[in-house]
């Protein structure tokens, strides 16, 4: 899969589950700061990544990912391994 | 009019929404009533199929996006959505702004029997064939019952004292009587209070069905439920919400607001005798009403119309005809009494809220709505149930009776405001 796809992928995701506009969905947005996400929007995010790709995030690297791209940049080496 | 030494305000009502199976505004869900509309229906909320009960009082056609953002309404089950839209229809009848000076003046009281069933069932069947780790975060805060008065203060911005009641099927009338008596003594200014129930589910349908407490007339659904008819033979469950703007009098009177009528009375009793059945003989709900009239400084030949609890369930309609004979005396056979439920269903939580609001309509526009289906009286009830044709009367004080499982006798006494 490539990066490209994985982008497209993750902005559906992410404009279903914090209900806004696939076009606000930047890679450089911010899911607190810019989506409006809030704590349990965040946790619903991710397992709604973790179900349409296949892999496990685990909370402390949940923690971490901020970010469209940081969120791409974790889903591309899980499911490159 | 003091009691206990404190100094009690007059409180009336200002402001009416309702989101019902016959109408999703107030004034659509008077005239529904008034024409005897039925608002029952084969279920489309769920696959029925297997249940004996295969019929309900759905809300139609209602749309939260009307009253709320998309993701908002993502995050909040049904029975929140109905109170939400509600208490919004509500607010904008009264014409009452909420803002940073009076926030803390306005409270929030909304029951509801069960709470967010739905998402309680849903997130059951994640949890036990997909996982505990996959439940959504979101799962307690969308089925707890005290969630539909939280989410509307949050909605309306109503900083005052909020609760919830949960007295099954007495919720909605608990709420408005203990917002009644916030205001008599002046802990707030004005309460958005009533009820809310969305309980067409699966395991409700199921648990009420093995109870026998529902109607099983699934080929008839537009007369199942029949009030006070020799052939009923069980409930209705219906949904929706019904909430009303309270207001201190001298607060209401300052800003010129439209009054529909004062609440002047409150009683509340418990039957301490069955989980289920009413006590024979209706004495706990008598004394409800004896409460209410007394509350009010009320004899019983001041009750104009009674807006029954009438279930349609053999027990409940015999022993409220026997309740109200025990409380009114001789007057019982001069009252008008109808049972909306015959066209809404019973909204469990949500009934005392909408059936409020008919009985403020009543008091009103001295017109009392129907009991439709009424076609063969049952022999133990033999009073004037407005049988089938809505009817204009002076109505100027009026009662409105909501009981529930686990004995819960409530009675709300409504007057002509003067």
């Amino acid at each position: 899969m490539s990066q490209d796809d994985i982008l497209q992928k993750v902005r559906k995701i992410v404009s279903e589950q914090l209900s806004v506009e696939e076009t606000e969905v930047a890679p450089e947005s911010s899911f607190a700061n810019d989506l409006g996400a809030d704590s349990l929007d965040t946790v619903e995010l991710v397992m709604a990544l973790e179900e349409e790709f296949d892999i496990e995030i685990p909370d402390e690297a949940a923690e971490g990912i901020g970010t469209v791209q940081a969120a791409v940049d974790y889903i591309k080496q899980k499911v490159a391994v | 009019m003091t009691t206990l030494g404190i100094e009690l305000k007059r409180v009336v009502i200002t402001g009416l929404g309702a989101i019902t199976p016959i109408g999703n505004t107030q004034t659509e869900y008077w005239d529904g009533l008034l024409r005897g509309q039925n608002g029952i229906d084969r279920i489309t909320l769920f696959d029925a199929s297997r249940h004996d009960c295969r019929i309900a009082g759905e809300v139609k056609g209602f749309d939260p996006h009307a009253y709320m953002e998309r993701k908002d309404a993502k995050r909040m089950d049904r029975f929140a959505q109905f109170a939400v839209a509600a208490s919004k229809q509500a607010l904008a009848d009264a014409k009452f702004v909420i803002n940073d000076l009076n926030a803390e003046q306005v409270g929030t009281l909304i029951g509801t029997g069960i709470g967010g069933l739905k998402v309680m069932e849903d997130q059951q069947e994640i949890c036990l064939t997909r996982g505990p780790d996959r439940c959504s975060p979101f799962t307690v805060p969308m089925m707890i019952a005290n969630m539909a008065a939280g989410l509307t203060a949050i909605h309306i911005g109503a900083k005052g004292p909020n609760s919830c009641t949960v007295t099954a099927c007495a919720a909605g009338s608990n709420a408005i009587g203990d917002a009644f008596r916030l205001l008599q003594r002046g802990y707030a200014q004005a309460m958005v209070c009533g009820g809310t129930e969305a309980a067409i589910t699966p395991l409700a349908f199921a648990g009420f069905a093995s109870a026998k407490a529902l109607s099983t007339r699934n080929d008839d659904p537009a007369h199942a439920c029949r009030p006070f008819d020799r052939d009923r033979d069980g409930f209705v469950m219906g949904e929706g919400a019904g909430i009303l703007v309270l207001e201190e009098l001298e607060h209401a009177l300052s800003r010129g607001a439209h009054i529909y009528a004062e609440i002047v009375g409150y009683g509340m009793t418990c039957d301490a005798y069955h989980i289920t059945s009413p006590v024979p003989g209706g004495e706990g709900a008598a004394r409800a009403m004896q409460l209410a009239m007394k509350d009010a400084g009320l004899v019983p030949e001041d009750i104009s119309y009674i807006n029954a609890h009438g279930t349609s369930t053999p027990a409940n309609d015999s022993t409220e005809t026997a309740a109200i004979k025990k409380a009114l005396g001789d007057h019982a056979y001069n009252v008008a009494i109808s049972s909306t439920k015959s066209m809404t269903g019973h909204l469990l939580g949500g009934s005392g809220g909408i059936e409020a609001v008919a009985t403020i309509m009543a008091v009103e526009g001295d017109r009392v709505p129907p009991t439709i289906n009424l076609e063969h009286p049952d022999e133990a009830c033999d009073l004037d149930y407005i049988a089938n044709h809505s009817r204009e009367q002076p109505v100027e004080v009026a009662l409105s009776n909501s009981f529930g499982f686990g004995g819960h006798n409530v009675t709300l006494a409504f007057r002509k405001y003067r």
